[in-house]
């Protein structure tokens, strides 16, 4: 268990310190690639506690694309640095409510776990024994057969905020050429080409 | 105190061993993937390509090493310094890692873990961030629109990667690379009443993901034709314009790195990994690890020949490849894989 505590503590101990760079650090794609770090020490974390499938998950989704997208964003802002910090004092009620209440929700939570250990054994969902099942097809086991219905209508939810971006978005300019490649395939020589006898002297 | 030596140290030193074993194979075996690469392109041209240093140029990869790492590294002055030289080490070391969990054959592999794959998949979808990094940290128009084409380029091309892998994992049932080797024992030849063969291996009955997804892992590597991060023509080498000396060779060697785990990716997920081509013993009795090397190298040949032969796709016809063919045509294909394995009860 020694090393695993070792292990905790120093992934524990990054992501708290980088997550208090996201918020201090003066130049916002800094902020962006210590909140990867963040993401990154989670994922350390959760593979500490045996769920290598949400780590590597948490890697891919936000990681691979969801920070990528906002550091894409914030790197093509063009941001006015001291106007950004005269700010910082006007909103700072509002983040310190936020923080405050979040803080309350993780005392609550923590605390009810603490006080009552046996509420995690009324949870409906036994847990499979990670030596005969992986977690990947327990995950699977769950959402596939219990929630399915759930995981359809998120599905939808998706679908519907897809298309509404797109739609959002999307605007058909007519006086543009377009590249139809199946038109361009299709094209013979007996349609593309002409073939003209021009008589010395006379020009086409 | 002995138990404390046997539970963590002794298993470290070998891990440690292995784990550097393996680096100094991988790091020779891309000295002679790039000269390799260089003479096939060469060979295409009808040039002689690098002939000069060591016999046939043998040695001219470590000639260049000695060349760049001599050399002064220049860092621009508007850059932004740390992330400037973060920048190629995040590349070539998010690259170096994921080649922890390949199995090189049967048992050859220094982390067997259950979610191999998605290990794989999640270390490759960062390797863009070496690209983003370098190219905002130089501070100037090339590099930042290199690396702005990337970072769309690779988000693009890793969903098609992504359901290509769910098609052969819906085959396999495991997340485990060793097992989805295992798992091309028997497949398409079997069925059929043959003897297990290289028409067992996945290339066969998956025949369109393997074109898809050899086709992805070009754009996913910045290979030509897909090689618009870098394009000479047009953005001078992209992402990379401000680098040079050292930084540079690291952002090359992560590059081929990533190239040539692609090719051993193709090789376990479609081409049978260490498996030998026909089941006869004389065959079997080769060791796996030169099945998994030929059909490595075969691959990479393909990704030369086609660095070779293919001209540059355009950025619009690249996203178009991207996201309007490969996309709807592998998420068909997980549909129509799921179906034939429920109706046939192969899975």
């Amino acid at each position: 268990m020694g090393l695993q505590a070792i292990f905790f503590y120093l992934f524990a101990f990054i992501a708290v310190a980088s997550a208090f760079m996201v918020i201090s650090a003066k130049n916002p794609v800094h902020s962006v690639l210590f909140l990867i770090l963040v993401f990154f020490n989670a994922a350390g974390l959760f593979l500490l506690t045996g769920a290598e499938f949400l780590a590597m998950i948490l890697l891919v989704v936000y990681i691979g694309a969801v920070a990528v997208l906002f550091l894409f964003v914030v790197m093509m802002l063009d941001i006015d640095f001291a106007e950004l910090r005269s700010g910082v004092l006007q909103y700072a009620p509002i983040g310190i409510l936020i923080g405050l209440i979040v803080a309350a929700e993780l005392v609550v939570v923590v605390g009810g776990s603490v006080l009552t250990p046996e509420a995690a054994k009324s949870i409906t969902m036994p847990i499979p024994n990670p030596a005969t099942r992986t977690n990947t097809a327990a995950l699977g086991d769950v959402l596939y057969t219990n929630y399915v219905y759930f995981f359809q209508i998120a599905g939808l939810v998706l679908l519907v905020a897809m298309i509404g971006a797109i739609v959002l978005t999307l605007r058909h300019r007519t006086n543009i050429k377009r590249q139809d490649i199946s038109q361009q395939v299709a094209r013979t020589p007996a349609t593309a080409v002409e073939v003209v006898k021009v008589k010395p002297g006379q020009g086409v | 105190m002995d138990s404390f030596f046997s539970i963590y140290v002794w298993p470290g030193i070998v891990m440690v061993a292995q784990s550097l074993l393996l680096l100094v194979c991988l790091l020779v075996f891309i000295a002679y993937v790039l000269l390799a690469d260089r003479k096939i392109w060469a060979a295409v041209q009808l040039r002689r390509g690098p002939n000069v240093v060591g016999p046939f140029g043998l040695f001219q990869s470590f000639a260049d090493l000695l060349k760049f790492v001599f050399k002064e590294p220049v860092i621009p002055a508007g850059a932004n310094k740390a992330v400037f030289l973060l920048a190629p080490l995040v590349a070539v070391l998010l690259a170096l890692s994921t080649w922890a969990v390949v199995p090189l054959a049967d048992g050859w592999v220094i982390a067997n873990i259950n979610v191999g794959i998605l290990y794989i998949f999640a270390i490759s979808s960062l390797e863009v961030y070496g690209i983003i990094m370098g190219g905002w940290a130089s501070n100037s128009k090339y590099p930042f629109l290199g690396a702005l084409r990337s970072a769309a380029q690779m988000v693009s091309y890793e969903v098609s990667i992504g359901f290509v892998i769910v098609t052969v994992l819906l085959c396999v049932g495991s997340l485990n690379l060793t097992d989805i080797v295992n798992a091309q024992h028997d497949g398409l030849g079997t069925r059929m009443g043959l003897p297990a063969s290289f028409l067992d291996w996945h290339w066969l009955a998956l025949f369109p993901m393997f074109v898809v997804f050899f086709i992805s892992a070009l754009a996913e590597t910045n290979r030509p034709p897909f090689d618009l991060p870098e394009a000479e023509s047009e953005l001078v080498a992209g992402f990379m314009v401000e680098y040079g000396s050292s930084p540079y060779m690291m952002f090359m060697l992560g590059e081929y790195a990533a190239v040539c785990l692609m090719c051993a990716l193709t090789t376990i997920l479609f081409l049978g990994g260490w498996l030998p081509p026909v089941d006869i013993w004389i065959l079997n009795w080769v060791p796996g690890i030169v099945w998994f090397m030929l059909k490595s190298m075969l691959v990479f040949f393909m990704f030369a020949m086609v660095k070779a032969f293919v001209p540059r796709y355009r950025y619009d016809q690249l996203m178009r490849l991207g996201w309007k063919i490969f996309l709807p045509l592998s998420l068909a294909m997980v549909v129509i894989t799921a179906f034939v394995l429920k109706l046939t009860g192969w899975a």
